[in-house]
């Protein structure tokens, strides 16, 4: 036993670091609702895959005229539309949308507003009251408003809805990072890589940060589910993107004058918001008590 | 021991010397500023400290101890900590007057620190090999390989097993995780390390080996050390000069010798006389009555007065100075102004 193997034996295990993850998925495992919640969402991203695959752009678009306001039926599982299109396809091709929405906005508030939040936290004093401020601000605005508003003024499309629903998550994530931050930073092991002289952004993104994740990951999982919402409610309200384009709040949106008519138009669309937010509720819910050091024994 | 000789003499010794000097504290006064008070935790602390020696600072809870050690790392942390005066100089570096990025490049190199509670000065997420590979890589340009492997032998100089730098801190027990912090702060061979009350939170076996390591670590790395404590034993083992602090002033000061064998201050004697007594285990302990002044309201004199048996009108006036009574002992009561004036001492009991 040469102290050289013990060393190059240590260095390799350095890299077994999913340890902790893999603990985390052990819990979350057992918890039904997250794993429905997981399941489904898992769905979600392979219909998004296979209407990349498999479904062309013409086939969501062509109008036929003989088959208008068909009920569901073998050919068309979810009947068709005022034009004749297939719902389901629609559908289909419209989750790319949702799924776009729930990570990217989600992403926008969590990068923007762990950043903010947490040298809010770390620094406190003027810089905190700064944007803490600002947070106050945001906050204030209606959600909805705030991003139509948004979206009035760059113009509707996926990008900017991205960035309209992503800017309304921006403050809840400050403010989240910035009480998670609090906690953490009075922790000793702070103190002790000051000692060894450390940076203070250093301090904050290898010493901070990782031990303030958990509820930063759970609030995003639960963001996920509201900021589909959102998006959908922005596009029902025409802010969104724009018609032509399967997005399931604009479907429900275009086909709301034929609800007496042909109720199936506006029910699928619905269905499948409602069942993308269940889930990322569900998953969120999980993540949160598998996340929770306090469970962990 | 011919200290006592003619004046050149010991200018000469005082020159050589100083260049031993690792640490120097001259006159430190730490206050922490709140809304409504002024924490006066440290009050006028002087020390030297020379290479591959090691300072006890002694003193009860309160005593300013701890913001002596931050103080020195300029770490009191601020607001409300304000450093109102004093001089710090690390490796002939003064610590005081550097920017941000110049103190990041002293602190974990010249000069490192241990903290009290080994169970939450490590962090959590990060194995152990990282955290000190960490502290290797601030210091030197070596690629994360290199560092890896000196942290592997870190661990193993502190005596543990190379292949568990893979683990996390709470894989570990409190009397690992505390050679694992030290494994940290010795990384990058520091001239003075500072331990705070390393082995306060590990029970007594423990302690001891704790202890016997740092020493052993102490000659192998030919580090000067301040150690922070309240333990006279730890002090007894470890140290070659021992400061008693009391609400922020050194009360006694002096080698090992001076402090225990030629006690002088009636602070030191209470705490020599508040332990039992190994050849007289009957006796009943006797603490010192009372309570250290509040901080924010310091008597104008003494700070000790109140709960000194040997105090006079004349000590609550005053503010006692710092006094040579030999070359290495140093004391600060008043009472020593009166010829033939002595403590009882605490070895009768």
């Amino acid at each position: 036993m040469s102290s050289k193997v013990t060393a190059q034996q240590a260095v390799s295990r350095q890299y077994e670091k999913e340890n902790r993850a893999l603990a985390v998925w052990k819990r979350l495992r057992t918890n039904p609702g997250a794993v429905i919640g997981l399941i489904i969402l898992i769905i979600m991203v392979l219909l998004m895959i296979y209407s990349f695959l498999f479904i062309s752009y013409e086939e969501i678009y062509t109008i036929d005229s003989k088959n208008r306001f068909s009920p569901p039926s073998s050919e068309h599982i979810f009947g068709t539309d005022e034009m004749g299109r297939d719902l389901a396809k629609r559908i289909i091709y419209g989750s790319r949308y949702s799924l776009a929405v729930a990570f990217g906005a989600v992403a926008i508030g969590v990068i923007i507003g762990t950043f903010l939040g947490s040298i809010a936290g770390y620094f406190g004093g003027w810089v905190d009251n700064l944007i803490m401020r600002i947070s106050d601000i945001m906050s204030s605005i209606p959600g909805i408003l705030l991003g139509m508003v948004i979206v009035t003024i760059l113009g509707p499309n996926l990008l900017n809805l991205l960035i309209a629903v992503g800017v309304t998550n921006i403050a809840g994530f400050i403010r989240m990072a910035r009480a998670s931050v609090l906690t953490t930073k009075s922790n000793e092991y702070v103190e002790s890589a000051r000692a060894i002289g450390m940076s203070e952004f250093r301090i904050i993104f290898t010493q901070v940060l990782p031990n303030s994740l958990s509820p930063l990951i759970v609030t995003a999982t639960a963001r996920m589910a509201t900021s589909i919402l959102a998006a959908a409610g922005l596009s029902f309200l025409g802010f969104g993107i724009a018609a032509p384009k399967p997005e399931w709040g604009a479907l429900i949106s275009g086909s709301r004058n034929f609800i007496n008519y042909a109720p199936h138009l506006c029910t699928y669309p619905g269905l499948f918001i409602m069942l993308m937010a269940f889930a990322c509720a569900l998953l969120g819910d999980g993540l949160r008590d598998a996340l929770d050091p306090k469970l962990k024994k | 021991m011919s200290i006592k000789t003619v004046d050149t003499a010991g200018k000469e010794q005082a020159v050589v010397s100083n260049d031993d000097v690792v640490l120097e504290v001259e006159d430190l006064v730490v206050h922490y500023v709140l809304k409504k008070s002024v924490v006066e935790a440290v009050n006028g602390v002087s020390f030297k400290l020379k290479k591959r020696r090691a300072i006890g600072l002694v003193g009860e809870t309160g005593a300013g101890k701890t913001t002596t050690a931050l103080a020195i790392m300029n770490l009191v942390p601020d607001p409300p900590g304000v450093i109102k005066n004093g001089k710090i100089t690390v490796c002939g570096k003064d610590m005081l007057s550097m920017k941000p990025h110049q103190l990041e490049k002293i602190r974990g190199k010249d000069i490192s620190m241990i903290f009290q509670d080994p169970m939450t000065s490590l962090n959590p997420v990060m194995t152990v090999g990282e955290q000190i590979a960490e502290s290797v890589r601030l210091h030197e340009h070596v690629g994360k390989h290199e560092a890896m492997k000196r942290a592997v032998e870190m661990l193993e100089l502190v005596g543990i097993p190379g292949e568990r730098a893979g683990d996390y801190p709470h894989q570990f027990s409190g009397g690992m995780k505390q050679r694992v912090v030290i494994a940290v702060a010795l990384a990058c061979n520091p001239s003075v390390l500072i331990a705070d009350e390393p082995t306060t939170a590990l029970d007594v076996t423990i302690q001891a080996q704790v202890l016997s390591m740092m020493n052993d670590l102490k000659e192998k790395c030919d580090t000067a050390l301040v150690m922070i404590t309240h333990d006279l034993g730890v002090v007894a083992k470890m140290c070659d000069e021992v400061a008693v602090l009391y609400a922020g002033r050194i009360v006694e000061y002096g080698t090992l010798e001076d402090v225990f064998n030629r006690t002088m201050h009636p602070y030191t004697e209470g705490l020599f006389n508040s332990l039992p007594k190994i050849n007289n285990r009957h006796a009943p302990l006797k603490p010192i009555p009372g309570l250290m002044p509040d901080p924010t309201r310091l008597p104008p004199g003494c700070a000790f007065a109140d709960r000194c048996r040997y105090a006079t009108d004349a000590c609550r006036a005053n503010i006692p100075e710092l006094r040579r009574v030999s070359d290495t002992h140093s004391v600060a009561c008043s009472r020593y102004e009166e010829p033939g004036f002595s403590i009882e001492g605490w070895r009768h009991g």
